[in-house]
């Protein structure tokens, strides 16, 4: 199936259609996608760095998967997402601001949730539009919640959703990089790093 | 055992919010000896609630979860109503049920979880409101007791549909009027201890939750019994402030006045004969425990 439908930064508008309905495809393994389009994975670490260096508030979104260390190669992803974070934080200008927030739980929280220090994926647009995030990364988040997550930000922000899935990808997401392991993250790092300097910074 | 489960990744531990750094660090998961007398010493496993201000049934939930033996590896069911409202803040693992199914889902959850984890303890504890427990799940309710299911039903009686404005249920005492039961009830409570222990309960409790100490004693006992011999059923008084025109701060007189010796709560409990066996054992390994501490003690400053 073809599809002209794009995945593009929001806000789309209230009740966006899931993008999986609209023909977006996932990438095989060894591929990636932006805005739907398959691409091959070097590239799209590649541009997952450019929006990371080219965003006002860089942010990262780790989910309950990494942030609890329930086995080894969790606590290894909780590892590199802490220096993917740094190596951001670094590269990035004065004027930009990297951040780290958790999403330590998928229960709606009432009556409010604290947007400065977590993510809550029944309303994920509270903590983008508090902190001006326009880049983010889901990490160690279960599928359904990010599906469900991925698709609230798309219809109700601008932000630029990638998603490092441990699985197949997520069709909601501007970028989606598959089988996510600790290697991974840390060479998306490295491209942060190698590409330093080289983006300019938000106007 | 427990606590080694639920550790922070070491590097996100700062990020964590506040909340869960508490409960790694000062719950008391794993602690055998917990207890309503560790609130205010130790992180609760409610963060906080959304229902009404003074009302009782956040009392229950607070001694309830103080009082679970086992609660790293406890399973709650609840349904809807009020309770539901309050499961999203605690920290145990629960599921929410549709409405009056949650002893059939119980059924379930804890054949499996026998199945899934042969050696290891793991409880299943219901907690629904009257309307799910007697009106609605009545059927749910009854079956799992016929069957002999092995887990706690705990029903939050506050004698009306709360959540909903104050319908009448079969729980509510005859003759009360209430903002949606205009002409008051016609007919007389439902006996439900009554009908536990006929229906095969090996324990059963009918009482408010004024008193923590008795709420930890019942939910001990009800868990442990659940667990080796058969269902139990504890039936506690949680009113409803507002739906009976009270205001937040006579919640707890309300319950005392209903616990009375001639009032609907006075306490009533029945205990199986295998249950008191049980029961009559734990508290023989209890007193041997206490005193081994005890010679620990006197070990130590002599």
């Amino acid at each position: 199936m073809t599809t002209s439908y794009r995945v593009m930064p929001g806000p789309e508008h209230f009740l966006p259609p899931s993008a999986a309905s609209m023909g977006i495809r996932l990438p095989d393994p060894g591929q990636g996608s932006i805005h739907g389009t398959i691409v091959t994975e070097e590239e799209a670490m590649e541009q997952a760095a450019r929006q990371l260096l080219s965003a006002k508030v860089p942010t990262i979104f780790p989910g309950p998967l990494v942030l609890w260390a329930w086995n080894e190669k969790a606590a290894k992803k909780a590892k590199a997402i802490r220096y993917l974070y740094e190596t951001i934080k670094e590269s990035v200008d004065s004027s930009q601001h990297a951040m780290l927030i958790p999403m330590p739980d998928y229960r709606p929280k009432y009556p409010k949730i604290n947007p400065e220090i977590e993510i809550n994926p029944n309303h994920p647009n509270l903590t983008i539009w508090h902190n001006k995030i326009d880049a983010c990364i889901f990490v160690g988040v279960h599928c359904h919640q990010a599906n469900l997550s991925l698709k609230i930000i798309r219809g109700g922000t601008n932000c630029y959703t990638i998603a490092m899935c441990a699985q197949a990808g997520h069709e909601d997401a501007m970028l989606s990089i598959r089988d996510t392991t600790a290697d991974k993250l840390i060479r998306l790092a490295e491209w942060v790093k190698k590409l330093k300097g080289s983006v300019p910074p938000p106007v | 055992m427990s606590k080694e489960r639920i550790q922070i990744a070491e590097e996100l531990f700062d990020i964590m919010p506040a909340e869960y750094q508490d409960l790694v660090k000062r719950a008391t998961y794993g602690n055998e000896q917990r207890g309503w007398k560790d609130i205010g010493n130790a992180k609760e496993l409610i963060e906080e609630h959304s229902l009404c201000a003074g009302c009782p049934e956040s009392m229950a939930f607070r001694y309830i979860l103080a009082s679970l033996p086992n609660p790293e590896d406890t399973v709650m069911v609840g349904s809807t109503g009020c309770t539901s409202l309050v499961f999203p803040h605690v920290a145990v693992h629960n599921i929410h049920s549709l409405f009056g199914n949650q002893n059939a889902i119980a059924s379930g959850l804890k054949r499996a979880l026998t199945v899934r984890f042969p050696d290891r303890h793991k409880d299943v504890v219901v907690l629904a409101g009257d309307g799910a427990t007697v009106d609605i799940g009545l059927d749910m309710t009854l079956q799992a007791w016929f069957r002999q299911e092995k887990f706690t039903t705990i029903c939050f009686d506050n004698e009306l549909y709360a959540n909903t404005g104050g319908q009448e249920s079969g729980l509510m005492q005859k003759g009360f009027v209430a903002k949606m039961a205009p002409v008051g009830k016609t007919f007389e409570k439902v006996r439900l201890p009554e009908i536990a222990r006929e229906s095969g309960c090996h324990y059963v409790v009918n009482c408010t939750v004024s008193k923590p100490n008795l709420i930890e004693k019942v939910i001990k006992n009800a868990v442990h019994i659940a667990r080796e011999i058969g269902p139990t059923y504890l039936q506690l008084y949680t009113p409803c402030i507002l739906e009976i025109g009270k205001n937040s701060m006579e919640g707890l007189q309300e319950m005392r006045d209903s616990e009375k010796p001639t009032e609907r709560f006075a306490y009533k409990e029945y205990v199986s004969e295998p249950a008191k066996e049980l029961l009559a054992e734990l508290a023989a390994k209890e007193k041997e425990r206490k005193a081994e501490a005890k010679r620990q003690l006197a070990g130590q400053s002599a």
